[in-house]
Parts: C-alpha cells; structure tokens; sequence
C-alpha cells in the first residue's frame, strides 16, 4: 500500500492511432499530481484509463492499489472523477443533482442528508441548493462538480481540465478547495494546460503526443532549463520580433507570451548584446532585452521544441 | 440496489416533466393524434344513403328506421320494395347501406327476445364503411336501450360489409392509435433520455459510479413504461368515452399485453440510443425505423393484401401482434386462449431486444 497510483508501460491504441504510449509514472499519497499537455496529447484518454472507464492497450495500472483492468468496479468505488465535459444534469437544480448523484452512490435518507450538508458546506454552494444548475456561471458549475465528486469521501480525485474556461479568481478558489481536501487526506491526480494551475501541483507530468516528456517537481523542470537561459524581448510589434529571432544562430527558440516574446539562449552573456544588436539592425530601435527566470511555460514550450527537432532529425535519418 | 433505482426514476420524470417538448410528446400527440384520427375518420360521413327493406311493418320497426333518419347519418332513399331492389341500389351505388327488417322484429321484442336487425353497407370505401357500422352499432344500442326500459327483449345489429371482407378485421382506429403512439412516444421517450446523457456528458459519471448496467437500463426504461401505461389509458379513455369505442375484452389482459409490448418499444429506443451520439441522430432513427413498423403492421393496409415477401417481414413487428391484441380485446371481447400466440410472440421479442440492449450497453461503456 505505497502508491496510490502507480502506472507502468501504459498504453492505449485506438485502430493503428497510439493515444497513450508506453507512460510510466507513480503518485504518492497526499499528492497533488499534474498532467500537463496540448490539445490531444492524451490526457484525458489516461485519466480515463486510470478510472476504469477504458480498458488499457498495453502496460498497467493500479490505483489505490486496484488493478483497473481486472476490477475497474473496485477503482470506481474509490475514486472521485470530474469528466472534462460538463458532467452535471443542466436542467436538475443543484440540490437534485446531488440528490441524484449521492443516490447512486447507494446513499439514502439521513446519511445522504449529511453528506450533502456537509459538501456544500465545503464547496460553499449553500446559497445555491435551489438554484438551476445551468442558470449558474461556468465557475460555480465546476463547484457543483467537484461536491459532487466528493459526496462519498473518495480517497483519489481525478479531475479533467477541471478549470478549462473559468476565469483565473474562481481557478484559485477552486485549487484552494482541491488543496483543502488534500490536507485532509486525499491524492488528486488533475489534467490542465493552464500553467499557473501546473505551478500549484506538487508534481508534473508532461506528455506530449501520447508520451512521457517530462517528470519531476515545477522546481525540477525549471532548474533542468536553468543550463540554458530566457530572454524576454519587448517590442512594439512581437510577431515579427519572434519570428527574426527564430533565424537568429545563438536562439535556439523562441515563442510569443502576450505582448513578449521569450527567446531561449545558451549562452546569456553573448547572446544578449547580438540578440540587442540584431533587433537594432532590423529596425526594432529601443527593444528591451532582459533575461528571466524560465516559468513552467518556457520549459514547456522548450521541451517540446526539443522533442520536435529530434523528431525531425530521425525522420531525416530515415529518409 | 432499490434507492439507486429510485433515484434514478426520480431523475428521469423531473427531467420530462421540466421539458416542455417532452411533455407535448406523452400527453399532447396522443390527445391531439386521437381527435384528429377520430374525427378525420368520421365528420365526412353524414346522410348515408340507405335503402330500408322493412318487412315487419310493425310500429317498432318503423320507430327503428326513424332512429336511424333522425341521427342525421342515414337518409331513407327507398323505402318500398324488396332485397333484390335494395342489391341492385347498392350495386350501382345509388345506396351506400341496405337496413333490412325481417318479420317478427316486434315480435321478437315484445316476447323479451333479442331482435335482429341487418344492416349490410357498401365496404368499397372501408373506412366510410367503418364509421357506418359504429354508427348503426350506436343507434341500435341506444334503440335497444329505449325499449330495455320497459319488459322487453333487445336488439342486435347483424351487419355485414359486402365487397371488402377483410373489413370486419382492419376494424377501428382507437386500438391502431394506442399502438402507434405508445411506440412512438416509448421510443422517442427512451432512445432520447440515454442518448442526452451522451451528449451532455453526465454518462461517463454515471459509468464511473457503481450504477450497473441492468440497474441502468431499468432505470432508463421504468418511467418510461409508466408513462406508456399512461398513455395507453388516456386514449382508452379518449375512445371509450368520446368515440363509443367498445371495450368488450379483460382490461387486465390488455395491461399484461401492453407490458410485453413496452418490453419490445423500449428495447427499441435503448437499441437506438447505443447507436447514435446526439439527440437529432436519435429522433430520426426512430423515425426511420417507426414509418415501417406502422405501414408494416396492418393499420393502414391489411396485411393479406402484402405480397408474401413483405408479409413475412410483418412477423417481426411487434405493433403486428399488438394491434391484433388490442383489436381482439377492445372490440371481440376476445380472451387469452385465443391471443397467447401473439402474446408469447411480444414476450419473446421484448425478451431479446432488452438483452441485446443490455449487452450493447455493456460493450460500449467498456
Ligand atoms: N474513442 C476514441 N477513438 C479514437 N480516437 C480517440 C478516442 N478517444 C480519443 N482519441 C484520440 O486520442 C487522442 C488523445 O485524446 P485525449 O482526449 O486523450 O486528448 P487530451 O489530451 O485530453 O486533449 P484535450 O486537451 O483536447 O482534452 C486524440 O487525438 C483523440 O482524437
Ligand atoms: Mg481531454
């Protein structure tokens, strides 16, 4: 009884398409898991997987210590999930979703009253019982959602991009409650693509294109890019700034972040005075050129460029 | 096991009930549908041309014929003369019914016997056809009625549809109309409910909770067969007060057949919803599967008159069984010695189309 979830050489095909391929990872107890990735790159046919609801192509999987292929009824019994699609009856108020819910959970009469009171009070949803459920905006729904997937006290959350499309002050409200029942015992294995979402997780995995990229703590990931550097470039127009120093010999990437760009370098102290001299030459007088701690994007965006060069390499190799 | 059911019939009827289409579909297609059909069939048939051969001659069989002009649906155009004149006028369609009174008709009432009276109609047209004889059958009755008040025996209607045989087994549009609707709405009903559960997203939360399958598909098809009840009695209702539709049959029987026969529609609408991923998918697949069960199914066309190919199809569709169920029960009276084959035949389907559903389910969630 170590991990909650331990996963090794997992996979799932779909007709010749490998969704998942050959992931490897374990999840302690009382973590905060992060599974990080685009669009498409396989996270929520994991999750899935990890909630009995797909059966595995290859490789395995236990959660809480249940192998989910061979008892994917005894995983669901101790997990809580929140599906990345809306996962809640629109036209059902708040009060008979969880009613309904917590019913199918086998909870009846006074023990589902007391569940519920007692996951509203968490959520803080009181005022809401009555309310329509898709009368609510998006961040409270995923309120809703969450006491839902908590009425029957699982020890393992699984959340879906559980804050795809909320804005950023209901995002930290909703991490604050995930966090909460964290201290009190639970492991929460999440998928997002929102890197300040990936900050707060105690640990991260990247998958790219249905495989493992990257795995370790935040601090880790960054310090891994520590050997290279981030410049941040300001200019009046970002698109063609990225786009010239893209070209340049000593970037060896470079990407738009709002109205920046960051280009990442190897060597900070010679790059930054040719990085400022180019942009002088094409025209873009007055740049700001600064270097920064990478975020979590940066290593992000860094590791797949990396992936993608090698990529590119073998495929020229076959050729 | 129990609450979950619960629950989940709860879920379903505060669904239905809070969506205002789902409501037009359960209680106002089958009113509307039975008005329609109801009138459609019967408003256009007023001043029937009726050849009267009265040979009692008697005050009761005059009273009898005077019934029948003074409902407004029967016209006397020839009151004199015999059987062979009122043929002839039936055959070139100068009379579209022959009222035929033989002697002893008052005799026959006063002595507390049943009277007979035949009534023979022009079957060409079966559905005017059809809608004379209910007509006929009410003014007898009525008539019959009258004179039951003092000591006296009553009358029959004996009639008779030449030209069109197969009149006396198409019959009326009530039990065709129960039919009809009760696997459109059960199907609409069920295909729908699993199908929005799709397309919102909630399935893969009621997958991951330990609802099973069976427990799932109970719960999907229950409120829906309740609803089936419901409506099976509204336009029972309908037809038996509104129309005069007899109900001579066991009204129990007719609950046992409509259970079996919901096993078969909701089997149906749970095929359907495995099948499709949005509701518009799922509305025109019943559509597509519903028009061939109907004109398959001897509403509209008798069967006999299929070629032998098509009838053979007509064996796997339960609204077949069904409508002969329904007609035996409504308006022969007939009972379970005479309608266990169709009987057995809607167990068996609805038997196979719930497993397969079941096992469908089973293999998609998987
Ligand atoms: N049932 C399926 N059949 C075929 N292909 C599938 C199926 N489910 C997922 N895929 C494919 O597998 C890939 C990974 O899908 P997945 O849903 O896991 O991505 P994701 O990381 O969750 O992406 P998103 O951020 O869009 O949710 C996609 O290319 C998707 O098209
Ligand atoms: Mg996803």
């Amino acid at each position: 009884m170590s991990d909650a979830i331990a996963v090794a050489g997992l996979g799932r095909r779909f007709g010749a398409f490998h969704a998942v391929r050959d992931v490897t990872f374990a999840v302690a107890r009382g973590e905060i898991f992060g599974y990080l990735g685009a669009n498409g790159a396989g996270k929520s046919t994991t999750i899935r997987i990890l909630c009995g609801l797909l059966a595995p192509t290859a490789g395995r999987a236990a959660v809480a210590g249940v192998d989910v292929a061979a008892d994917p009824e005894g995983v669901k019994r101790r997990i809580g999930y929140m599906s990345q699609k809306f996962s809640l009856y629109p036209d059902l108020t708040v009060e008979e979703n969880l009613d309904f819910f917590g019913g199918a959970y086998g909870f009846a009469g006074r023990e589902l009253r007391r569940r519920i009171d007692a996951v509203v009070e968490e959520t803080d949803l009181r005022a809401l019982r009555g309310a329509a459920t898709q009368s609510l905006p998006a961040g409270l729904q995923q309120r809703v959602a969450l006491a839902n997937a908590l009425l029957h006290d699982p020890e393992l959350l699984f959340l879906d991009e559980p804050t795809a499309g909320v804005d950023p002050v209901s995002r930290r409200e909703f991490l604050a409650l995930v966090r909460r029942r964290v201290r009190r015992g639970a492991t929460v294995f999440l998928t997002t693509h929102y890197m300040d979402e990936a900050e707060y997780c105690d640990r991260l995995c990247l998958i790219y294109r249905g495989e493992l990229a990257a795995l370790g703590t935040p601090e880790e990931l960054k310090d891994r890019l520590m050997k290279e550097a981030v410049l941040e470039v300001r200019t009046g127009r970002p698109l063609e700034a990225a786009e010239l120093l893209g070209g340049l010999p000593e970037v060896r990437g470079a990407a738009l972040f709002g109205e920046s760009v960051h280009a990442v370098v190897e060597n900070p102290d010679e790059a930054v005075p040719r990085v400022r001299a180019a942009l002088e030459a094409a025209g873009f007088p007055g740049a700001l050129v600064e270097r920064i701690p990478p975020s979590l994007e940066d290593v992000f965006v860094s590791l797949v460029e990396e992936r993608d060069r090698r990529e590119g390499e073998i495929r020229e190799v076959r050729r | 096991m129990i609450e979950r059911l619960k629950r989940m019939m709860i879920k379903e009827f505060l669904q239905v009930l809070r969506d205002p289409r789902m409501l037009g579909v359960i209680f106002g297609v089958p009113l509307i549908q039975t008005l329609v059909f109801g009138y459609a069939v019967s408003t256009d048939v007023t001043d029937v041309p009726t050849a009267v051969v009265d040979r009692d001659r008697s005050p009761a069989s005059r009273e009898l014929v005077a019934a029948f002009t003074s409902s407004g649906h029967f016209r006397v155009v020839s009151a004199e003369g015999g059987m062979e004149r009122a043929q002839a006028m039936l055959d070139d369609g100068s009379a579209g019914a022959v009222l035929r009174i033989d002697e002893g008709f008052a005799g026959d009432l006063e002595g507390g016997r049943t009277a007979r009276v035949q009534l023979i109609v022009d079957g060409t047209d079966s559905n005017t056809a059809r809608v004379v004889l209910v007509y006929a059958n009410r003014i007898t009755e009525r008539f019959s009625g009258a004179v039951r008040a003092a000591p006296a025996g009553g009358v029959q209607l004996v009639h008779r549809a030449w030209f069109n045989e197969n009149l006396e087994s198409r019959n009326f549009f009530v039990p065709g109309i129960i039919a009809m609707l009760v696997m459109l709405v059960t199907v609409i009903l069920t295909s729908m409910a699993v199908v929005r559960e799709k397309e919102v997203g909630t399935i893969e939360q009621l997958l991951v909770s330990p609802i099973t399958p069976a427990e799932f598909i109970l719960g999907k098809t229950l409120p829906f067969a309740i609803i089936g009840y419901v409506d099976v009695l509204l336009v029972s209702l309908l037809g038996v007060f509104w129309f005069d539709v007899p109900i001579r049959g066991s009204v129990l029987l007719l609950l046992l057949a409509t259970t079996f026969y919901l096993m078969t529609t909701l089997g149906i609408g749970l095929l359907i919803s495995t099948a499709c991923r949005t509701q518009q998918q799922a509305l025109m697949m019943v559509f597509l599967v519903f028009f061939p069960f109907v004109l398959l199914s001897g509403f509209m066309f008798p069967i006999e008159n299929m070629p032998r190919a098509v009838q053979y199809l007509t064996w796997v569709n339960p609204l077949r069984y069904f409508l002969v169920i329904l007609r035996g029960i409504f308006l022969k009276g007939t009972g379970v010695e005479i309608l266990w084959p169709q009987m057995a035949a809607l167990l068996a389907m609805g038997a196979a189309l719930l497993a397969a559903a079941t096992l469908r389910f089973r293999k998609t969630s998987a």
